[in-house]
């Protein structure tokens, strides 16, 4: 991780950030101690959990659940919670 | 063509403003300052300036105002004193981190308690470690100068640093004295138009301001502002040589006045290296080697500067116009002496002039006198003493 890290002379002044967007660089998956699992075979495709989680997250294609986006997962545990049919468990990292 | 007029160091100030024309002014009245807003609140109403003059409800508001008219691309300023420079302070290190080139005048008073509306030091030395410039003026025409100069210095794109502008309340902001006002257009031509390095307000190049930094890249941000201000090292005298060739007074870091083959030098910040210049020149007059050098910039401090200028003296008394409560002498003492560290100099401190306390040219001699007595005895105890104090 640390040699990802930009020296000072690298970076904006004043701790400005120059590009837009870039968040999707910033991996955020670093500050989760519980991970959301997937059971698909639960999962009735509802996406509850993909319109709650904050963090854009949850991976969907052709209009169904496919998995999570762990590089930006913090973790929350949202989805778990909101899930209808127990098809997101948290387990600890 | 330059005008010689008869002005207060507020209002000299004020002129400094109307010429530099600001985008913008957010400002709260506080004395010994209220007299310069006033003053250029009469520019504003008489269409002087363009100004979006901003009136607002206490100082942290005005420095969050100027913080978010500089962040927006504006030449932005305020003025302020004492208290009111105190109710800034949070904002007063976002602006100088987030290198918003902001330019404020700060008329010096005292801090309470007890409340005391006078002359001393101790609401900018509280502020020397919050990341901004800061130039000490001796007088009304230094101060219009220097603010001026300011704006050229903060808005230097290796500096990006604001400036605080200090003139001694009451003494310089409130007494009359004769000032060459330059022209308006000469002003204007010597700060240039305002390009800023970023803005909030430039759609093609969206950028974000103030986001928060975890322990990852804190000190990376924090390093890179010692650039800034290192940078005004040279920049300060460069765009002090620059000024002095357009209009015939050039300034420096320091400045020295009798010091070649002086014994015994003192250093001073603001009016009182006025009243010291008097001194030194009785003193040499009667054959006493003795000198001084003024501060103009305390940050960033001029250490090479004074090793030089102090290092051939025997001798050093300091003239502090606040107290660092607990510290071994006042601001200027500490950093005088680490300036000549390794050198075997005695330097005292001498406290004086707190709350208006008035600082005569016979106790400045008195000074002088005891700097020589170190000269020769080499023995700086008692390393500080307070001028004028009753027992």
């Amino acid at each position: 991780m640390s040699e990802e890290l930009k020296g000072y002379r690298e970076l904006p002044i004043g701790g400005l950030i120059v590009e837009p967007g870039n968040a999707v660089t910033y991996r955020t998956g670093t500050w989760r101690t519980f991970r959301p699992v997937w059971h698909e075979d639960k999962c009735i495709h509802c996406l509850f959990c993909w319109v709650y989680c904050p963090d854009a997250a949850v991976q969907v294609k052709d209009g169904k659940m496919t998995g999570f986006d762990y590089e930006h997962c913090k973790g929350c545990g949202i989805c778990a919670h909101e899930c209808p049919r127990d098809a997101i468990t948290m387990e600890k990292e | 063509m330059a005008e010689r007029m008869a002005l207060t160091g507020n209002e000299a100030v004020a002129y400094a403003m109307m010429q530099i024309n600001p985008d913008v002014v957010a400002a709260y009245p506080i004395t010994p300052q209220t007299a310069l807003m006033q003053k250029f609140a009469d520019f504003v109403a008489d269409g002087e300036v363009d100004t979006q003059f901003v009136l607002v409800e206490s100082e942290h508001s005005a420095m969050s105002a100027v913080v978010g008219a500089a962040a927006a691309g504006a030449r932005a300023m305020t003025a302020t004193a004492a208290n009111g420079l105190a109710l800034m302070w949070e904002i007063l290190y976002i602006a100088a981190s987030t290198r918003l080139p902001i330019v404020m005048p700060v008329v010096n008073r005292a801090l309470s308690a007890p409340i005391n509306i006078l002359c001393d030091h101790s609401d900018t030395m509280g502020a020397r470690d919050s990341g901004w410039i800061q130039l000490f003026s001796e007088n009304a025409q230094e101060a219009y100068d220097n603010t001026i100069q300011a704006v050229r210095i903060a808005e230097h794109r290796d500096v990006l640093t604001p400036v605080m502008v200090t003139l001694d309340g009451f003494i310089i902001s409130h007494g009359l004295e004769v000032v060459e006002v330059l022209d308006k257009e000469a002003v204007q031509d010597f700060v240039g138009e305002y390009e800023p390095a970023y803005t909030l307000l430039d759609p093609e190049h969206p950028i974000t301001f103030g986001p928060i930094d975890f322990s990852d890249y804190y000190m990376e941000h924090k390093r890179s502002q010692v650039d800034g201000i290192e940078a005004a090292r040279r920049v300060i005298p460069e765009v002090g040589r620059e000024f002095g060739k357009r209009f015939g007074r050039s300034y420096g870091m320091i400045e020295e006045h009798g010091t070649d083959g002086a014994e015994a030098l003192l250093v001073a910040l603001g009016s009182t290296a006025g009243s010291a210049k008097a001194v030194v020149d009785d003193m040499r007059e009667r054959g006493l080697p003795v000198g001084l050098v003024k501060i103009r910039a305390f940050r960033p401090f001029p250490y090479e500067e004074l090793r030089e200028a102090l290092g051939k003296a025997k001798a050093v008394a300091v003239m502090d116009r606040s107290i660092s409560f607990g510290a071994q002498a006042g601001p200027l003492a500490l950093e005088v002496r680490s300036a000549l560290y390794g050198l075997s100099l005695p330097v005292r401190d001498y406290i004086y002039g707190l709350g208006g306390r008035n600082i005569t040219l016979e106790e400045i001699e008195d000074i002088l006198q005891e700097a020589l007595e170190m000269a020769k005895t080499k023995e700086a105890e008692p390393l500080v003493k307070y001028v004028s104090v009753r027992e």
